[in-house]
């Protein structure tokens, strides 16, 4: 007699609290910074770019110096630091959302097309891609900023780039399990051509996969992004990015803490959310990536 | 009688590191309207992958259909191309494949899954391609078929399933359905309701049924003849009854012996001396030699089949004519 045993009995039991209870805070967190960057010119602080030099290096406002006009204090040139930190959340947010999205279309892409045609298809575009993860994201950047220039699109792209491949690999591994499964078989022996079993078959069942990644990478990216700009491969200034706020303040570290020490605080906070959602997502949806 | 399908000197090459194997090595049969055959054999021995040719799904680069016809109500599917064999998958040849567990994609409800291919085989549309779907599983014996539409695979035990796979299956509806091995991994029980099923299916819509199996059992309830493989060769081919009463080939027999009987005085069952053979090194002479009890001289070259009945043919030297 045959033992039917289903997938949900068959995986290793989760205890029901760990995977009910919701990362209130990560998700907290998360939706400010959003609200924040998306709300920003309504928020009406102050000019991120308004200098005023008789204000430099004031505190923030719990020290001797400060003021509630400047609650976070300021920069060397007099600058409002909440309010650069406020703006610098969109620079931060955006190049995470855009470089996780063009590289997980191209990855997911990649990865399709590599597991479900196999054979020399996948040898090639498995090679090219153990290539790319052997290319430093940081160096690409520079060597684009140094020849086309920094920018918000060359930033995407350096990123994008490089980042693709991460999801090649994952998607590749999930689809060649999935092609062994008789309804991949089946949509075929019903009719069903090469594009339908990839977007109907295939795509849907990777995109657990790929929401935990996706998530898992938007604090990666940030932490690149913040790189980029320290070294000035970045987003230019004035545009106020997290990185280059740092490296602005990294020569008054002992005087002025606050100049590098908020926007970094900015940093740590989103990604350490992104983080803590993406391993819950990860836990919740797909307990079978736990290596990653 | 016309046939709806007639399968001639079907050849399959599998390229590996080792060698050539032929999987699939010149294999001939025809099917008329409401005919069932049964494929049995041990694995490996080319049944599925003779199924796959039929349907030109063999696993490609490394199986290569190299020669043969496969005429499907005359028009040989051989030599069609891609676009047009896309269209005759699924209208009119199905298949049901041996795991109900995962052959339905997990991600979709039973609706949408079925609605699919109704929309793509007869142009249907909103209401009416919901309303087919829900009459193609009243057709199985699905209770509520309108409320399992909203159900997603896991929700429905494996016997459900593949009879969801088998609704999917009959919405051609197609002059050929390819069965390999769907009751494998159904309870008793259930295998025998589905196989019941599946006969009731074939008289109302007369389509021509090939059956893969490794249970005789199931052979002897459902076909009509029974096409015995060995090292991608069709051994023996019979009515169901001839080959169960007059075994002609050795390896039918030794078959026919490997089954438990109640009641039979030996308590040990006959099971066949030696290993199932290499594929790849296979040489000259009759593929089943090595492990024959009747091998003599002329076994070492290769037999060609003889009929020895109306219907009723094997390939083994013990009954060709001198």
């Amino acid at each position: 007699m045959s033992v039917v045993v289903l997938p949900e009995t068959a995986a290793a039991p989760v205890p029901a609290a760990r995977r009910r209870r919701w990362p209130v805070v990560s998700i907290g967190i998360i939706v400010v910074f959003v609200l924040v960057a998306l709300l920003a010119p309504l928020l009406s602080l102050a000019d991120p770019y308004e200098q005023a030099l008789r204000l430099r290096f004031r505190p923030p406002v719990w020290e001797d110096r400060g003021s509630w006009a400047h609650p976070l204090g300021t920069d060397r040139l007099g600058r409002d630091l909440l309010t650069r930190i406020v703006w610098g959340s969109r620079v931060s947010l955006a190049v995470g959302a855009c470089a996780v999205l063009l590289a997980s279309t191209i990855g997911a892409a990649v990865g399709l097309v590599a597991g479900y045609y196999g054979g020399r298809v996948d040898a090639t575009l498995m090679r090219v891609t153990d290539a790319t993860l052997s290319f430093p994201v940081i160096l690409l950047a520079l060597i684009l900023a140094v020849t086309v220039g920094p920018s918000f699109g060359n930033v995407v792209i350096a990123i994008s780039v490089i980042l693709w491949a991460r999801y090649a690999r994952v998607v590749r591994g999930q689809v060649l399990t999935l092609m062994t499964l008789d309804f991949i078989a089946q949509a075929r022996i019903a009719g069903a051509g090469a594009w339908r079993i990839i977007t109907r078959h295939l795509l849907p069942n990777t995109l657990n996969t790929l929401v935990v990644l996706i998530t898992l990478q938007v604090g990666y990216v940030i932490i690149v992004e913040a790189s980029l700009s320290f070294l000035g491969a970045g987003i230019p200034p004035p545009t106020p990015a997290w990185g280059s706020m740092i490296a602005e303040g990294r020569d008054f570290v002992t005087s002025a803490w606050w100049v590098s020490f908020f926007p970094g605080l900015a940093i740590l906070l989103v990604v350490l959310a992104f983080n803590l959602l993406g391993d819950w997502l990860r836990d919740t949806l797909d307990p079978k990536l736990r290596q990653l | 009688m016309s046939s709806v399908i007639d399968v001639r000197d079907l050849r399959t090459h599998i390229v590996t590191r080792w060698g050539t194997i032929k999987a699939v090595d010149g294999v001939s049969f025809a099917l008329g309207e409401a005919e069932t055959l049964g494929l049995v054999g041990e694995s490996g021995s080319g049944k599925s992958m003779t199924c796959l040719s039929l349907v030109r799904l063999v696993p490609r680069p490394a199986a290569r259909i190299v020669g043969g016809e496969v005429r499907l109500d005359g028009e040989d599917l051989l030599a069609k191309s891609d676009a047009e064999m896309q269209q005759i998958r699924g209208r009119k040849v199905a298949m049901i494949l041996q795991d109900p567990m995962s052959s339905l994609n997990p991600v979709f409800s039973i609706g949408m899954q079925m609605r699919e291919p109704l929309a793509m085989y007869h142009r249907l549309r909103g209401a009416a391609v919901t309303a087919r779907a829900a009459e193609l599983l009243a057709a199985v014996r699905i209770p509520s078929p309108e409320t399992r539409l909203r159900a997603f695979p896991h929700q429905l035990s494996g016997g459900m399933r593949q009879r969801v796979v088998g609704a999917m299956a009959i919405a051609g509806p197609p002059r050929l359905l390819i069965a390999d091995e769907p009751t494998t991994s159904l309870d008793l029980t259930i295998q025998a309701q589905y196989l019941g099923l599946l006969k009731e299916l074939q008289q109302r819509h007369r389509f021509a049924m090939i059956f893969v199996t490794h249970n005789l059992g199931i052979v002897a309830r459902t076909c009509d003849r029974v096409a015995v493989m060995y090292a991608g060769r069709i051994v023996e081919i019979g009515p169901v009854r001839r080959i169960f009463t007059e075994p002609a080939h050795p390896y039918t027999r030794a078959l026919l012996e490997s089954i438990p009987r109640f009641g039979a005085r030996r308590e040990r069952l006959a099971a066949i001396a030696g290993q199932p053979p290499d594929l790849a090194s296979l040489g000259a002479g009759c593929a089943f030699a090595p492990r024959c009890p009747a091998a003599f001289e002329r076994c070492a070259t290769a037999p060609s089949e003889t009929a020895i009945a109306p219907g009723h043919a094997t390939r083994c030297w013990l009954h060709a004519r001198a």
